[in-house]
């Protein structure tokens, strides 16, 4: 009789155990690490090793620091860069405020719920570049009819997105008017509290306001985060509206010898996305572009970091 | 874990690698042991892939005439061409290893990195092959085509600027020839209303209007963008403060706001409600290709209007007759499947006399040869007849060729917004501040 040998079952907590539920938990894991290393660590390595070199696409020549040291002395950084954090600081509260405070007005109306609601979220379904070109013109203070009905009241309207002062405004109002999407899941959000909390503190004689402050915002905080994360996340890569109001107020032709200035009105739109890819695509200087993608990618860490740190301590305390 | 430093280490190796291709390489142009001229019968059939950027039905209409002449050389040579295309698109085509085998730019802003980057391949050879005398072309076209002495594009045809001036508008005043003329004439015939709001300018002086881009205007001065090492001359070369002071002047005199109310009152400067067609503007900047727009519009074909060479600086009389130029670029990318074939293409686009005159009737574009320009069949009158004396004229110049050619102007550009704004104190350090910009962008793009 042949003798069969049989591999004694590793015991728990062994050396051959642990190996044999590392390699397991790799297995499971394997889909999300292929998708985290080709989506995300090879391009950021590759971002990385592109921003020492000068590269035009096509040819490739180690520059050391050379792209780093430009970006200390590039004025326009520190010009997107404040555009930029302006929308994180003022575009982001604003939108979420006025979606939150829509939502609210939404959820107490007696009827016509729906109706408003797919009112409100109309606009978020119109291309960005379409929305964008129509507000431009609406706004235009020669020939627009906004400021001419903003005459009839005898108010001289400004030039909304030719003056630098208004520019950025103009588009917070450009944001707040598609933000439909965000209006929406708070207004879930707002419609998930459980009534008997607010019959609770309106017994305990809350007011209405008390009521807000003290029930709709804890319940709603995780939703509130969520959107002021992925704000600011949206604000740091702000491209598409900037650009086309840009290039739309301006006037400017994209011919030969053209006349077009970033961030039109004296670079007030420029956003370090837009720059960013001004420089790799325009300018064709791929590996300096690779090292504002880097500051980009920085900031948003920070950002987001910081955004949650602040919730979880604001979630704690509450 | 072993296997976290061995998959940073294989995703370091593709990441080093990313950027080397592995493909085999495409044939290039003059590798062929014969010249190609001699051998353009016996080159085997094939299909060309041509990319341009003409996208009205009259342009795409010209194109394939001009196609078709080469066709009646070539019959076993197919050509199918795609319109609308853009320069990016070229550039990313070339770089993903699907490059059209002939390509062809409207602007000539990116020749330079073209050339130095090797995306399109150099005609010199296969030019020197065919014995094709280039001389044939204006010294300035030959300028815009190449650089760092790598020919890779050739040229097309040609846009030429000049004066437009609304003849009932003018109330039988000639053309101005000086900027002194130009600023007097513009007061003259500006008219505004009680409000002091404009309602017909005389000429807009600004940079930011349709085709007053610095480098249409800078010849009228005479100024230079680069010095010999390629650095900027913008701060250096006195013509530019010169035309600044100038501009700035009738800037003030409109009134910075009441010019910036009534250039955004006016019309897109593709469409039918251009300004100088409704009588707006009496006299503006503008390329030869006007002339068409205007015959083309049922509106405006009536106008009658006159054409002449740009004003120059009053100290600088010879420069009169002279104006800006530039044009569409055509070559052979890097990748092209067929150079051979696509080079024969690009020689008969360009050199073809029958050819660049059939595109020149139908576009109204500057025929880009001195036998093209010359040629009877060459439809012409008085208005376009003075662009083609501003591009045969011996002073007229162009942007350079530079690899940050976009860069550049944008940035005078910019500083140009903040000058006539009033928001500038000190010129000469603005200016010196552009200079330090495209110079630093220079040392970055590596010299």
């Amino acid at each position: 009789m042949a003798s069969v040998s049989h591999a004694a079952p590793a015991r728990p907590g062994s050396p051959r155990w642990r190996r044999g539920e590392g390699l397991r938990a790799l297995l499971w894991l394997s889909p999300w690490l292929v998708g985290v290393s080709v989506f995300f660590v090879y391009p950021l390595l590759a971002t990385v090793y592109f921003s020492f070199h000068r590269y035009d696409l096509f040819t490739l020549e180690f520059a050391g620091l050379d792209n780093y040291r430009y970006l200390l002395k590039d004025p326009r950084v520190v010009t997107s860069a404040k555009n930029t954090l302006w929308l994180v600081a003022f575009m982001v509260p604003a939108q979420v405020l006025f979606s939150l405070a829509v939502a609210q007005l939404v959820t107490m109306l007696k009827a016509g719920v729906g109706l408003f609601r797919t009112i409100f979220y109309l606009p978020t379904l119109v291309p960005a570049v379409a929305g964008t070109v129509t507000f431009v013109f609406l706004m235009n203070p020669a020939t627009g009819p906004w400021n001419q009905f903003l005459a009839v009241f005898g108010i001289t309207g400004p030039d909304w997105f030719g003056d630098p002062a208004w520019s950025k405004p103009s588009l917070t109002l450009l944001a707040l008017w598609g933000c439909g999407n965000t209006m929406v899941i708070f207004l879930a959000a707002l419609l998930d509290v459980p009534k008997h909390l607010y019959e609770a503190a309106a017994i305990d004689g809350a007011g209405a306001w008390r009521r807000f402050r003290s029930v709709t915002l804890p319940m709603i905080s995780p939703v509130l985060m969520f959107s002021a994360v992925t704000g600011v996340i949206y604000a740091l890569q702000y491209f598409t509206q900037a650009m086309i109001a840009s290039r739309v107020a301006s006037g400017a032709t994209d011919s030969a010898g053209s006349n077009f200035i970033p961030g039109y009105p004296d670079e007030s739109l420029l956003t370090l996305p837009q720059w960013l890819f001004h420089v790799g695509f325009r300018d064709y200087s791929m590996g300096y572009a690779c090292v504002l993608a880097l500051l980009l990618f920085g900031t948003s860490m920070i950002f987001t970091l910081v955004l949650l740190r602040q919730f979880r301590r604001a979630e704690e305390s509450s | 874990m072993r296997f976290v430093p061995l998959a940073v280490a294989g995703l370091t190796a593709l990441a080093l690698t990313a950027c080397t291709a592995g493909k085999e390489a495409a044939p290039s142009l003059g590798a062929q042991p014969k010249p190609s001229g001699t051998a353009s019968q016996a080159l085997p059939a094939a299909t060309l892939e041509l990319w341009h950027g003409f996208s009205t039905d009259a342009e795409v209409k010209a194109f394939e005439d001009a196609i078709a002449g080469f066709n009646k050389k070539f019959p076993q040579i197919k050509v199918n061409a795609t319109k609308g295309v853009q320069d990016d698109q070229i550039t990313q085509s070339i770089r993903g290893g699907k490059a059209p085998d002939v390509a062809a730019s409207f602007t000539t802003d990116n020749v330079a990195q073209w050339c130095r980057s090797g995306s399109f391949q150099d005609l010199t050879p296969v030019i020197k092959q065919d014995g094709i005398d280039l001389t044939v072309l204006p010294e300035v076209s030959r300028t815009y085509t190449e650089f760092e002495g790598k020919r890779c594009t050739m040229p097309l045809l040609a846009d030429a600027y000049g004066l437009y001036y609304n003849k009932a508008l003018m109330k039988g005043e000639q053309p101005p020839k000086t900027l002194s003329e130009l600023t007097a004439l513009t007061k003259k015939l500006t008219v505004r209303d009680a409000n002091g709001d404009i309602k017909v300018a005389g000429f807009v002086p600004s940079f930011q209007y349709y085709e007053n881009s610095p480098s249409h205007m800078g010849p009228m001065v005479g100024a230079t963008w680069y010095n010999p090492d390629g650095t900027s001359a913008i701060g250096s070369d006195p013509a530019w403060k010169q035309l600044l002071t100038w501009q700035k002047e009738l800037v003030d005199w409109y009134g910075y706001d009441k010019l910036e109310k009534f250039r955004k009152s006016l019309g897109d400067e593709w469409s039918a409600e251009h300004p100088f067609f409704k009588g707006k503007v009496a006299m503006i900047l503008d390329g030869e290709w006007r002339n068409a727009m205007i015959a083309g519009d049922p509106k405006a074909k009536d106008m009658d209007y006159g054409t002449a060479p740009l004003p120059v600086a009053d100290d600088k009389p010879d420069l009169y007759g002279s104006g800006f130029t530039a044009g569409t670029v055509i070559g052979v990318p890097k990748g092209a499947k067929h150079p051979q074939h696509a080079w024969e293409l690009v020689k008969h686009l360009t050199t073809d006399t029958g050819s660049l005159v059939t595109l020149s009737n139908a576009l109204r574009n500057v025929p880009t040869t001195k036998a093209a320009m010359e040629s009877p069949d060459l439809a012409e009158d008085a208005n376009f007849r003075t662009f083609l004396d501003i591009f045969a004229h011996p002073k007229t110049s162009t942007l350079p060729a530079n690899v940050n050619s976009v860069f550049n102007q944008e940035a005078l550009s910019t500083f140009l917004a903040r000058w006539e704004k009033g928001a500038v104190t000190d010129l000469d350090a603005g200016l010196k501040s552009v200079d330090k910009q495209i110079d630093d962008k220079l040392k970055l793009s590596g010299g």
